[in-house]
């Protein structure tokens, strides 16, 4: 391997309490390296879903251990994982979850704002530039709940990708969007990876979707499937 | 490594007030009205009570110096093991006379907290008119009293000038005056108890606007006063002194008794019933303005709370995208200080407008228009309650915001 992967786990169990207790990962250990594609698959409950919550920081309530960039995210505060969310991870989930009361410029700026690390100009300008790749330049002015569901959700990709995150996870979000719209979001998150050196970390249902990624973890009741 | 100034807090808050102007505008109503009240209230119970207790000392000085009549008793000292001694026991005569009044009045004004100091001769007299006799007491005035009661200022006819020129003058009060048919310039006749008749020139009229003291009270030099009590010049009944923090007439009234060996009796405790009105009035007119103050802030708390419940998915993808606990409580307790604010700075106009009408409504007698205050302090803790009830209103439902889980959210 030719540097530290950006995301690694070691031995990852986590239990659902509610209703009985269960064993929803069971010791998931993966490396993931800088630039890649991943796709996570698997059945309803195999617990990929869960897997990413995981490894997005948000859910805190496991056993093992998760390093981001060399980083222990293991044990932190929770301030500090969302300073690190902040800085380094950019979400997409199914829904766009855009703020309705905001212009989609203002959409994407928010994430820049809360960093703090450009001025309001420059972050104003960055998020005029993520629009332009996703093509939506022109709708930048416009309320976020004035656009369609496929506009929506490229203005959330969009918001993913101010900070330039090293990762970028995403919850099925191609799952509300038809083939058209699919394949853009597909060729975005190619080009990200391929370009930018961003790794992509995505839970699908789409099969064409995975297979076109450069790796796919399959799970299975808790458990890993290596294929490829 | 923060460069840019900008507050993302704030602007999401700013555009939430914003987005729901009527929601904003309803709950901000709620403050303006409780503040409103509040600052109103309060301004009319402290006009009302300044008014009393300016009242009061119309007529009483802050402390009070008597000699209290003295009841004989007996020379042996009744313990159970002498005999028992049966004994008459009466008002010692002459025993309410303050000894040496002069040294007295000269050691009181050599205390720091006295700010000015009146001995005082009064007595029951009666009013000659004709054949039938008007009964009335008569206060002995000298400029330190006037000064001490503004006396003066209820002068109608005449003036405190002639008084002071005229050794045998007199100010009767206006009922006195219509009862005798005496004008300005008349002589009236007045006799003691003591049986002592001195005929006497009105060189002034007075009215209190207070029917009792008007149809009785009149002031006469202090020699007047001495001779008709039959009493020598250096006889005073009562000295009259004004503290410079009439609030702490109990405690220097204490150290007066103890100072000259004499009774000392401070307002408060000679208008006991007047002043536990007043301290309940006050009360009361805080506790109703208090309650209304915190059923606006039960509005501030409402919208917020309701927001909070529209807005939860959004609150989730912010704490997804790296907004702390903090952050998420700040965008909300900011939005009830807007709410807050708005609802002051109209509490503040509304209040001052209720404040100036009220004062303008005539109520006649001697009050005159209704006494309320207009004081800086008053509005100063009313928006001061108002603060702390709109950060708290802001801030439990915040605190509910900021826990919220974004993964029990955001997992569909």
């Amino acid at each position: 391997m030719p540097s530290e992967p950006v995301l690694q786990t070691d031995k990852i169990i986590k239990y659902f309490h509610e209703p009985v207790k269960f064993k929803v990962l069971d010791g998931i250990s993966i490396a993931i390296n800088r630039g890649e594609f991943v796709s996570l698959v698997g059945k309803s409950g195999s617990g990929k879903s869960t897997l990413l919550y995981v490894l997005s920081t948000m859910d805190t309530d496991y056993e093992g251990r998760l390093k981001i960039d060399g980083e222990t995210i293991t044990g932190q505060k929770q301030n500090s994982l969302a300073t690190i969310r902040n800085e380094k991870i950019g979400f997409v989930f199914q829904f766009h979850y855009l703020l309705p009361e905001f212009t989609c410029l203002k959409n994407v700026m928010i994430p820049a704002l809360r960093l703090g690390k450009y001025s309001y100009r420059e972050i104003e300008e960055k998020a005029y530039h993520k629009l332009e790749i996703l093509g939506m330049k022109e709708q930048a002015l416009k309320l976020s709940s004035k656009l369609s569901g496929g506009q929506q959700q490229r203005v959330a990709i969009a918001r993913a990708l101010i900070n330039d995150p090293l990762i970028i996870m995403g919850d099925e979000p191609t799952g509300n969007l038809d083939s058209k719209n699919t394949d853009i979001v597909f060729d975005i998150f190619r080009q990200l990876s391929q370009e930018e050196k961003q790794t992509i970390l995505v839970v699908t249902h789409d099969n064409d979707f995975a297979q076109k990624s450069d790796r796919i973890i399959e799970m299975k009741d808790g458990g890993i499937n290596m294929r490829l | 490594m923060k460069r840019n100034n900008y507050n993302i807090n704030s602007y999401i808050s700013t555009t939430y007030v914003i987005s729901q102007r009527r929601l904003t505008l309803i709950a901000s109503l709620g403050v303006t009205i409780g503040i409103a009240i509040y600052i109103f209230m309060i301004s009319l119970s402290s006009g009302v009570d300044r008014f009393s207790t300016a009242s009061i000392f119309k007529n009483t000085s802050h402390i009070k110096i008597y000699k209290n009549e003295k009841i004989s008793a007996p020379l042996i000292d009744n313990d159970g093991k002498n005999i028992g001694v049966i004994i008459n026991p009466r008002i010692v005569p002459e025993s309410d006379r303050i000894v040496n009044p002069l040294q007295l009045i000269d050691l009181l004004n050599r205390q720091t907290s006295v700010q000015s100091v009146s001995p005082q001769v009064s007595a029951n007299v009666f009013y000659a008119a004709g054949k039938s006799q008007i009964s009335g007491h008569i206060v002995s005035i000298n400029e330190e009293a006037d000064r001490m009661f503004n006396i003066g200022s209820t002068i109608v006819e005449g003036s405190m000038e002639d008084m002071h020129n005229t050794a045998n003058g007199i100010i009767p009060g206006v009922g006195v005056a219509e009862k005798l048919n005496a004008r300005l310039g008349d002589n009236i006749s007045i006799t003691s108890s003591r049986n002592v008749t001195k005929i006497l020139k009105v060189v002034g009229l007075f009215s209190t606007k207070n029917q009792g003291t008007d149809d009785t009270k009149s002031y006469v030099n202090m020699p007047v006063a001495q001779q008709l009590l039959a009493e020598g010049p250096d006889y005073v009944s009562v000295i009259n002194v004004n503290i410079t923090d009439y609030d702490k007439a109990v405690s220097v009234a204490r150290h007066f008794s103890f100072l000259t060996g004499y009774d000392a009796e401070d307002w408060i405790t000679a208008n006991e019933s007047t002043v536990a009105s007043e301290d309940m009035r006050a009360l009361l007119f805080s506790a109703i303005s208090f309650s209304i103050l915190l059923v606006a802030g039960f509005g501030i708390y409402n919208i917020l709370n309701m927001t909070i419940k529209q807005k939860i998915d959004e609150i989730a993808i912010l704490k997804a995208m790296g907004f702390q606990g903090k952050d998420v409580i700040r965008i909300f307790v900011q939005q009830g200080l807007i709410i807050g604010l708005i609802g002051m700075l109209l509490g503040v106009i509304l209040s001052s407008i209720l404040i100036f009408l009220v004062s303008k409504v005539y109520i006649g007698g001697d009050i005159g228009f209704f006494p309320v205050v207009f004081e800086f302090s008053i509005f100063a803790e009313g928006l001061l309650f108002g603060l702390i009830i709109t950060i708290c209103a802001g801030y439990i439902p915040a605190r509910k915001a900021a826990n919220v889980d974004p993964v029990a959210i955001l997992r569909k």
